[in-house]
């Protein structure tokens, strides 16, 4: 476990930026993009999540095992999403009736 | 094996013999049980044995409950015609039965039972790394069954313990709700379990005791805590959107507001799967510690059997789209998750091998718990293979909702956690109560259970591969023979749950003292008094042997009782 102490002038810079990626999004909402407008909302939600959990969390400065745990755990989560869509995403690929 | 002289190797004065060749009486030894006798010292405890007893009469409770059930089923079934209860109360009845014995009996049973009493023990640790949140996780369970049994109560659920939409969310007029919410509490308990065991693991080793000198129980119990913090949030988190879904209509899982029923066997099975192996892994712990003890030799291929149980914790994730085949999940995902499903025997079939080779020329003696985990053995294999029948693609259609499925699951649940609960029960008994249960009465208990249990469950191998359906309370005349004897066998099965529990409670007063190690065996938790101190050991044990490294029997220490003809029992040795 290490000691870092991270500066407030960060936090504050985190913060901006989320601020910032949150008006993006709204922003976003307002044109329309077609099949990339939830390319888009998701991706700028991930990179939050990510600044969160980084920074926020503190995990940047963790050790190896906490690194591990969510790793870990966005695995699993990257499990349920990968096999649920197997079915979802296949339907259409055998059809009992010819 | 000299090499194993460890420093707290009689760390109690033990009984010793009178020149009678009875034992005197001892002075009663400071342990956890006399430690306090308040009602306050029980309910705020943080000892982690404490708790384990809360557990075990809390738990041992509601499987008499859910075993009511069990009966009453069974009891409706003697029968073709549904003349006992209506159709709508035979729902209740086995809606009831599930839900208690998977979330109330058979998800904290072992672990929060035995492996809360012994994880600590077995690796030379005080208590846990957390026993507030020990505690808390019994008062959750507290809460959660306060609230499933109310729901029960004011007038119960009929959906299946299953909750499958849209039944459970557009249509079912019973206590979906507060069911739901109850199953979403006992979640957060055995979340905290999980996150117990996993940080005591690894934080809490005594110094020597490397991972791979951990007893199997160690490393099955670990990949039960893997399975819990993984797996949990997500059955809460799909129970919580149900709740929603009927509360608020949001639209989730009904497709005429925009969600969609399968998603909900998805989310669910992703727990519900890897559930089963939260109820097998703690058993296959125990059975690695009997087969051990009771054969007196190391198990075969300790680290195959260390890593089959991570490999069935990951794999167990990756398998639950085969409850599915017949819920129009696509066929290609349907192959994938038939082929993942095969792979899972792989690490089931390397325990059930290694257990039997460690068996080869071992010097194998039958204690009750050693019956207990020989019939898991082969009621296990049992029930894994008939297990294969149902993850292949096309027999699935055929015995899908038949009562081959419940044959096989209760194969694995009853023949298999259970039992070895049982053996479990049986073979830690001296360590919890200090007291030794009589071993006739075990073993004849021991083969009741087995015959009972093969007797209520084989017929419905049977019944179901010629197209009973499960869930019905009514059935077509033929099928009568055999549900009479599945009825009988679980009548007798009955009589075998309810001989340990007189016997076990009257050694609780009229049993023999038991010796800090009765068994002879290996582990850490034997190497303290019976029952053990509070905090577990007199000094922090040094670990300098590998598990399960048995002694010559010539070599041991005679502490106890000499039989008439000057010969020591079993009983009378001391560990290593």
């Amino acid at each position: 476990m290490s000691e870092h102490i991270v500066s407030k002038n960060l936090y504050f810079l985190i913060f901006g930026a989320l601020m910032v990626l949150t008006a993006i999004t709204v922003g976003v909402a307002f044109v329309n993009l077609g099949p990339l407008n939830n390319v888009v909302a998701l991706t700028i939600a991930v990179i939050k999540a990510l600044l969160v959990i980084l920074y926020f969390m503190h995990v940047r400065y963790s050790s190896r095992l906490t690194w591990l745990v969510i790793v870990g755990g966005f695995f699993w989560l990257a499990i349920m999403f990968v096999l649920t869509s197997s079915d979802y995403l296949t339907r259409g690929w055998v059809s009992f009736t010819r | 094996m000299s090499s194993i002289n460890s420093p707290f190797d009689k760390p109690f004065e033990q009984p010793v013999d009178s020149p009678g060749g009875r034992m005197r009486p001892v002075p009663a030894e400071r342990n956890y049980l006399n430690a306090d006798y308040s009602v306050r010292s029980w309910l705020l405890t943080k000892d982690h044995k404490r708790i384990a007893l809360l557990y075990l009469f809390s738990v041992s409770f509601f499987f008499f409950i859910g075993s009511i059930y069990a009966m009453l089923i069974r009891l409706e079934l003697l029968t073709p015609k549904g003349d006992l209860v209506q159709a709508a109360t035979y729902n209740k009845l086995f809606t009831h039965h599930g839900i208690i014995m998977i979330f109330l009996f058979l998800i904290p049973s072992i672990p929060a039972i035995l492996g809360n009493f012994l994880v600590p023990l077995m690796i030379g640790a005080k208590d846990l790394a957390f026993p507030k949140i020990n505690l808390l996780s019994w008062y959750l369970y507290m809460i959660g069954a306060v609230i499933v049994s109310s729901a029960i109560m004011i007038g119960g659920v009929d959906t299946g313990w299953y909750f499958y939409v849209p039944y459970s969310s557009n249509f079912s007029n019973t206590y979906v709700t507060l069911a739901g919410l109850g199953i979403f509490v006992l979640g957060f308990s055995s979340i905290l379990t999980g996150l117990n065991f996993i940080v005591t693991t690894h934080t809490m080793r005594a110094p020597g005791m490397t991972w791979f000198r951990l007893p199997l129980f160690i490393w099955s119990h670990y990949a039960t805590s893997l399975i819990m913090l993984l797996g949990t949030p997500v059955i809460a988190i799909t129970l919580l959107l149900l709740v929603f879904e009927r509360t608020f209509h949001v639209g989730i899982f009904d497709p005429t507001i925009g969600g969609d029923p399968v998603l909900f066997q998805h989310l669910f099975w992703f727990y519900s799967h890897p559930a089963v192996y939260i109820m097998l892994l703690p058993g296959m712990a125990i059975i690695s510690e009997i087969i051990a003890t009771f054969s007196r030799k190391n198990i075969f291929g300790y680290k195959f059997v260390a890593f089959s149980s991570i490999a069935i914790a990951v794999f167990g994730f990756l398998v639950w789209g085969h409850h599915l085949f017949s819920s129009s999940q696509s066929v290609f995902a349907g192959m994938i998750f038939s082929f993942i499903s095969f792979a899972v025997a792989v690490p089931s079939a390397i325990k059930v091998f290694n257990w039997t080779a460690t068996l080869f020329r071992g010097s194998i003696s039958y204690d009750t718990p050693m019956l207990y985990a020989l019939g898991y053995i082969g009621l296990f294999a049992i029930g894994g293979l008939t297990g294969l029948f149902l993850a292949s693609l096309g027999m699935d259609v055929h015995l899908t909702d038949t009562y081959f499925v419940v044959a096989h699951f209760h194969y694995v649940m009853v023949g298999g956690t259970l039992l070895a609960y049982l053996g479990g029960i049986h073979y830690w008994w001296p360590k919890i109560t200090g007291r030794l249960y009589p071993e006739g009465w075990g073993r004849f208990s021991a083969l009741i259970v087995f015959v009972g249990f093969n007797l209520t469950f084989f017929p419905q191998f049977l019944l179901g591969f010629l197209g009973m359906p499960r869930r019905y309370h009514a059935y077509p005349p033929e099928y009568q023979v055999l549900n009479v004897l599945s009825s009988a066998g679980a009548s007798i099965l009955a009589i075998g749950f309810t001989i340990p529990l007189i016997y076990l409670l009257w050694s609780l007063r009229y049993g023999p003292k038991a010796t800090d190690d009765p068994w002879m065996a290996t582990g850490l938790e034997w190497r303290t008094s019976s029952p053990p101190p509070t905090e577990n050991f007199v000094e922090t044990p040094i670990v300098t042997w590998e598990a399960y490294e048995f002694a010559p029997q010539e070599t041991m220490k005679v502490v106890g009782k000499l039989t008439p003809d000057d010969k020591p029992d079993r009983s009378s040795y001391s560990g290593n």
